[in-house]
């Protein structure tokens, strides 16, 4: 955990900040539809029943890669000393995908439909974002 | 009832393109709206509507009001309208629709802007709330959507290699376009990563511009300097999802807005005799060829080998150059290019015969989507 973090952090807002909570807490939460049981991640409205009501509840923190980049391009000051980085969107065993960092991994080595795990990254006091690394 | 053939495009223009210094958005956006009213014959109090895409340098509240200030017109509609890439597209079907409606007479609709000698970074910011992860730059999240492109159909780096040859091929031909060296499957391949799978020559230009069309009633038309240019079908879809959250990432809006303009049309794929397809990445192209079944899902990669988009193959694609080589302006001159196609204006790069144009629009990370067909 540093205090001089220098990188953009997640915004913080009504919608999301449980699934942020949770994250600190090192638990990953997905939305589950109240009206028809569908899990799905940040989202306002249920994408099948249009309910807007909803818990959160634990996911697995288990995946797979569903497609993946790695950055070259000098964009931001920030995230300069990390080139070439990865960032994947990973799909979890519950379905909903989530836009991530692969981590403990070589980017050569990142493959479609690797099995991944949530690997949690206390980068603030507040904030904890999760990435996610081979299953061992 | 349809509004099929009933409208047309009147009046077509574009500004010089490329580094144009010390000329500013509004400059670039009402020097094209002149040139196209002129190209068209008529005068600023021809025109009761003025339709924008606001510049991505800055956002502009009433902007298209500051370009009808500008113009020295007071409209009964203007109107600045956001939807990205496919914003030019758009334009066009809320003019024919306001026509159709009894609104107006005749529309501009007009875009400039400056992101290369004006802003530089525009198109390098974060990618919403995912930028904790780095997620930043355009190029990132196409190069998302081309990886898994490159997943499910063994797309390859060469295929979208030849989207940049094709296109620079026929820029070639083109003066004012921004990029006129020829390219090399080579050069493509050895050209640095920017995000990978996207090489530089898979990513568009940014360039300085302007371009504008004017969109009036067929009856009017007909009386109008140029020949005019029919409307044949239009169509818009919006995915909307984000990249995440989108069930699929290599079927785009292209396939629904696609289906709708064909179906006004009347006509198919194999119709067509020129395409401009918006091309900010070479995935673009591709995925829109499969999307509009000018070949299989998954097979676009094939379908663009060997030259087949290229002045000499046989479905020519964005004639001038593109946004990969032209300019990498955000569309509205893949419809000045198709007019200038179909009236027979293009000189060394002109496509014979050329009767029915396809042009596309598409914007955010694969978000939107508009289509047009155009006859002479």
């Amino acid at each position: 955990m540093t205090t001089d973090y220098a990188k953009p952090l997640p915004e913080m807002t009504a919608d999301n900040s449980p699934f942020w909570e949770g994250c600190k807490r090192h638990q990953l939460l997905l939305q589950k539809c109240s009206g028809c049981g569908h899990v799905r991640y940040a989202s306002l409205t249920c994408p099948r029943c249009w309910s807007m009501d909803h818990q959160w509840v634990p996911s697995s923190g288990r995946g797979r890669v569903y497609t993946w980049i790695v950055v070259h391009q000098r964009y931001s000051k920030a995230f300069e000393e990390d080139l070439p980085y990865n960032v994947a969107i990973v799909e979890l065993d519950e379905g909903p995908r989530l836009l991530t960092s692969l981590v403990q991994i070589e980017n050569e080595a990142i493959r479609p439909d690797l099995q991944v795990e949530v690997a949690w990254d206390d980068v603030t006091d507040e904030i904890t974002l999760p990435k996610f690394r081979p299953v061992s | 009832m349809s509004l099929k053939d009933k409208y047309c495009i009147v009046g077509a223009a574009t500004t010089r393109f490329g580094r144009v210094p010390g000329v500013s958005p509004l400059a670039f956006t009402v020097e094209a709206a002149q040139l196209a009213i002129r190209d068209a014959g008529l005068d600023r109090e021809d025109v009761d509507a003025v339709l924008c895409k606001y510049p991505p340098t800055g956002f502009h509240g009433l902007w298209a009001h500051k370009v009808s200030e500008a113009l020295g017109i007071q409209p009964t509609i203007a109107a600045t309208i956001d939807q990205a890439g496919a914003t030019n597209l758009g334009l066009v079907q809320y003019a024919m629709m306001a026509i159709d409606a009894g609104l107006i007479s005749t529309a501009v609709c007009c875009y400039g802007d400056n992101p290369l000698s004006g802003t530089p970074g525009t198109y390098g910011k974060a990618l919403g709330a995912d930028a904790a992860y780095g997620f930043i730059g355009v190029p990132s999240g196409y190069a998302m959507i081309a990886q898994r492109h490159m997943i499910e159909y063994g797309t390859t780096s060469v295929q979208l290699g030849a989207v940049a040859i094709s296109t620079r091929a026929w820029a070639s031909k083109n003066p004012n376009a921004h990029k006129r060296d020829p390219i090399t499957i080579e050069d493509h391949q050895s050209s640095r990563y920017v995000v990978s799978p996207l090489r530089l020559l898979d990513c568009c230009l940014v360039s300085d511009g302007g371009a504008a069309i004017v969109v009036t009633s067929a009856d009017r038309a007909r009386h109008l300097r140029k020949p005019p240019v029919y409307i044949m079908g239009i169509g818009q879809h919006h995915v909307a999802w984000d990249l995440p959250r989108r069930p699929n990432l290599t079927t785009s809006g292209a396939k629904v807005s696609g289906q709708t303009a064909f179906r006004m049309a009347g006509i198919g794929p194999q119709d067509v005799d020129v395409c401009e397809l918006y091309d900010c990445f070479t995935i673009v192209p591709i995925i829109t060829l499969e999307d509009y079944g000018f070949c299989n899902k998954g097979e676009g990669g094939e379908f663009v080998e060997d030259g087949r988009t290229g002045p000499d193959g046989s479905l020519p694609m964005n004639t001038a150059g593109g946004l990969l080589s032209e300019s990498g302006m955000a569309g509205m001159q893949l419809i000045v290019e198709a007019v200038r196609q179909l009236r027979g204006e293009c000189g060394d790069r002109q496509v014979k015969n050329a009767e029915i144009a396809l042009v596309s629009g598409q914007g955010g990370i694969m978000h939107t989507h508009a289509t047009a067909i155009l006859r002479r």
